[in-house]
C-alpha cells in the first residue's frame, strides 16, 4: 500500500467523480425536487454514450453529436413520463420498463455490439482520460468544472421561473399544485426529460472521457446518484439552502463518492465487490431518517410511561 | 352562478363497499351567494366540494360554473374557476417551498405558465401589503419555508391563495376543523371578511352549527347523499340551533338519534 500511488489516482478520481456528478444533478432532480425514484437512469447512462461515439465515429461534430446525447436521453424520460402519466404505471416500474427496452435499443444504437471504442487522437474530443494529469485547458477537470458550472446557472435559472416553480410545487405538494391549475402530468414528464436530457449529457461525457462505450456503463447508476445526494445532504445539507448551491453540493458529493471508492480500491478491495459496497451504503444512509424517526418515538414513548 | 344539476356518485360499485356518495344532488347559486353546508358524517358534504372541483367524473349530472359546463374538464383545468381551502392545512400550501413562491404559484392560477421569472418585483411588495392586512406578521418573513408556519398561518395562507386571483367560486372545507378554537374563530373571520370584501360565490362546509347560522346567507344541510334541507333570507337570519335541529328532525325522519349527537 503505497500512499503515491493512492495520490496519482486522485485526478483520475476527480474527473470521473465531476462527469458522475452531471448524472447525479439529474438523479437529484427526480428523487429530491419531483419526488420521483426514477429508474430509467440506468438505460440512459449508457444512451447518450452511445449515441455520441456512433455519431461521432460517423463524422459528426462534437457539438452536434452532444445535443442528439441530450435529445436522446429526454425521448427516454419522456417515455417513462408517458408509462406514468398515460398509462397509471407506478414510477419505479415505468423507469424499469424503459431501462429495459433501453438495453435493446442502445445495443441497436451501437450496431449490436457490447461495446464501441472512440480515439482520442483520431477523434475531437471535449474530455479525455488521458488529459487529465495535464496542466493545461484540456485537463477533464478544468473542463467539468466549467460545464458543472454552466449547468447548474441554467438550472437555477429554469427552477425560478414559473413553468419551473410549477415542477417543484408538483414534487412537493401534488394536491396544492393541482388547487392551484397546475398540470402535475405535465410537470412530471418535463422534470422526466430535463433529468434524463443531463443523465445522457453525463454520459456522453464520461464515454469521451473513457475513449469507449459500453452497454452496461449505466448498470448502478441511479445508485451512484443516490449516493452523491445523500453525502451531499449528510455534509452540507445544514449549510446550503439556495438551491443553486444544492445542486453544486450534488456534484461534490460525486467526487467525495469517487474518491472514497478509489481509497477502497487502495485498501485492496476487489473491483468486483464495489457494487455490493455502494449499495450497501447508500441502503444504510438511506434507512437513517427512518431510524431517528423510530428512535425519538421511542423515547417519547418511554417519557410518556415515566410521566 | 352555479348549477348542479341531478349530481349522482357511487364509490366501489358492485362491491361489498358499495357507497352511495352522492344521490341527484341539484343545486343553483347566485353570484355573491354564502352558502353553508352541514351535515352528519358520511352524508356527502365534503363529496359535493370535491365534485364541483372534480376529483373524479360523475357518474350521472352536470356542472355549470357562469354559464359554463365544466363536468368533462379534469381538476387542474377547472381551478381556473375554483379557489379551495382545504381540512387539512398542509394540503393547501407546499410546504418545501417559501411563501412568497407558494403566493406567485396561486397568482398565475388559470394562467399559461412560461419561461418568464417565477415572481417579480412588483408582485413581492404586493405580496407584503396583502399579508400584512392578516396580521399574522409574516409580511415579514416572504421567504421563509412554509412548513415552519402553524396551521393557522398555513390556513391564513391558504385563504390568500385561494383568493388572490378572484375565482368564480370559493370552496371551504371544513378549513377550520383541524384547528384550535381560538385560531379557528380567527380564521372564520378572516374567511368571512375576505368574502365579503370580493363578494365570492362561497361553499363553506362545516361541522359546527352556529357557524353555519352565524355565516353566510343560505344554508344547506345534507342527509344520505341529497340537500334535505335549504334555508336563506330572513329564515336564514333567524334560525336557531334548536330549530335547525328540529327541521333536520323532521326532514331526515327517523335517523335523528343517531346524528344529533355528531352535529351538535
Amino acid at each position: 500500500m503505497n500512499i503515491s500511488s493512492l495520490i496519482s489516482a486522485l485526478p483520475g478520481a476527480t474527473a470521473q467523480g465531476l462527469i458522475w456528478g452531471i448524472m447525479a444533478i439529474g438523479v437529484y432532480l427526480t428523487y429530491k425536487v419531483l419526488d420521483f425514484s426514477d429508474l430509467t437512469v440506468d438505460g440512459t447512462m449508457a444512451t447518450g454514450g452511445a449515441v455520441c461515439v456512433m455519431l461521432m465515429i460517423n463524422g459528426t461534430n462534437l457539438w452536434v453529436a452532444l445535443l442528439c446525447s441530450v435529445l436522446a436521453g429526454m425521448a427516454a424520460g419522456l417515455v417513462t413520463g408517458i408509462f406514468h402519466t398515460k398509462m397509471g404505471i407506478p414510477p419505479i416500474l415505468s423507469g424499469i420498463l424503459t431501462q429495459l427496452a433501453l438495453y435493446s435499443i442502445n445495443l441497436w444504437i451501437m450496431g449490436f455490439k457490447a461495446n464501441q471504442g472512440i480515439n482520442v487522437t483520431k477523434y475531437d474530443l471535449l474530455v479525455s482520460a488521458r488529459n487529465v494529469r495535464h496542466l493545461g485547458m484540456d485537463n477533464p477537470i478544468f473542463i467539468m468544472l466549467a460545464v458543472t458550472a454552466i449547468l447548474i446557472v441554467v438550472l437555477y435559472w429554469f427552477f425560478g421561473t414559473e413553468l419551473g416553480s410549477s415542477l417543484r410545487a408538483t414534487g412537493c405538494n401534488e394536491q396544492m399544485a393541482k388547487a392551484q391549475g397546475i398540470n402535475v402530468d405535465r410537470c412530471k414528464r418535463i422534470g422526466l426529460m430535463i433529468s434524463n436530457g443531463i443523465v445522457a449529457l453525463s454520459s456522453a461525457l464520461f464515454a469521451q472521457y473513457q475513449g469507449s462505450v459500453d452497454v452496461n456503463m449505466g448498470r448502478g447508476a441511479i445508485v451512484i446518484g443516490l449516493a452523491a445526494v445523500i453525502i451531499s445532504t449528510v455534509i452540507f445539507g445544514k449549510l446550503f439552502h439556495n438551491f443553486g448551491l444544492k445542486l453544486m453540493a450534488v456534484s461534490i458529493g460525486a467526487v467525495l463518492y469517487y474518491i472514497v471508492i478509489q481509497v477502497v480500491l487502495w485498501l485492496g478491495l476487489n473491483t468486483n465487490l464495489l457494487k455490493l459496497l455502494s449499495a450497501l451504503v447508500v441502503a444504510f444512509f438511506l434507512a437513517i431518517p427512518y431510524w431517528t424517526k423510530n428512535a425519538k418515538n421511542m423515547k417519547r414513548s418511554k417519557g410518556a410511561k415515566h410521566a | 352562478m352555479l348549477d348542479l344539476i341531478n349530481i349522482r356518485k357511487t364509490f366501489n360499485p358492485h362491491t361489498i363497499n358499495e357507497k352511495v356518495a352522492l344521490n341527484g344532488v341539484n343545486l343553483h347559486m347566485e353570484s355573491g351567494d354564502f352558502v353553508t353546508v352541514i351535515g352528519g358524517n358520511g352524508a356527502g358534504k365534503s363529496t359535493i366540494l370535491n365534485a364541483i372541483a372534480g376529483l373524479w367524473p360523475l357518474d350521472e349530472g352536470r356542472i355549470v360554473i357562469d354559464g359554463q359546463d365544466v363536468t368533462g374538464l379534469c381538476e387542474y383545468k377547472r381551478a381556473a374557476f375554483i379557489g379551495r381551502v382545504f381540512q387539512d392545512p398542509m394540503m393547501g400550501t407546499a410546504g418545501n417551498m417559501q411563501i412568497e413562491e407558494n403566493l406567485a404559484i396561486a397568482k398565475r392560477r388559470g394562467q399559461k405558465r412560461g419561461l418568464c421569472i417565477g415572481i417579480t418585483k412588483e408582485e413581492r411588495q404586493q405580496y407584503k401589503e396583502m399579508l400584512a392586512t392578516l396580521g399574522l406578521g409574516l409580511e415579514d418573513r416572504l421567504t421563509t419555508k412554509v412548513k415552519l408556519l402553524s396551521g393557522g398561518q398555513r390556513q391564513a395562507l391558504t385563504l390568500l391563495m385561494a383568493t388572490l386571483t378572484k375565482p368564480k367560486l370559493l370552496l371551504l372545507d371544513e378549513h377550520t376543523a383541524a384547528l384550535d378554537p381560538r385560531t379557528a374563530g380567527k380564521v372564520l373571520e378572516l374567511s368571512n371578511r375576505i368574502v365579503k370584501e370580493h363578494r365570492l360565490m362561497t361553499l363553506m362546509v362545516t361541522h359546527n352549527m352556529k357557524d353555519a347560522i352565524a355565516y353566510g346567507n343560505r344554508l344547506i344541510m345534507m342527509h344520505q347523499g341529497r340537500i334535505i334541507l335549504d334555508i336563506s333570507g330572513d329564515e336564514k337570519r333567524c334560525l336557531t340551533v334548536p330549530v335547525l335541529m328540529n327541521e333536520f328532525a323532521k326532514a331526515s325522519g327517523d335517523e335523528l338519534a343517531t346524528d344529533r349527537a355528531l352535529l351538535s
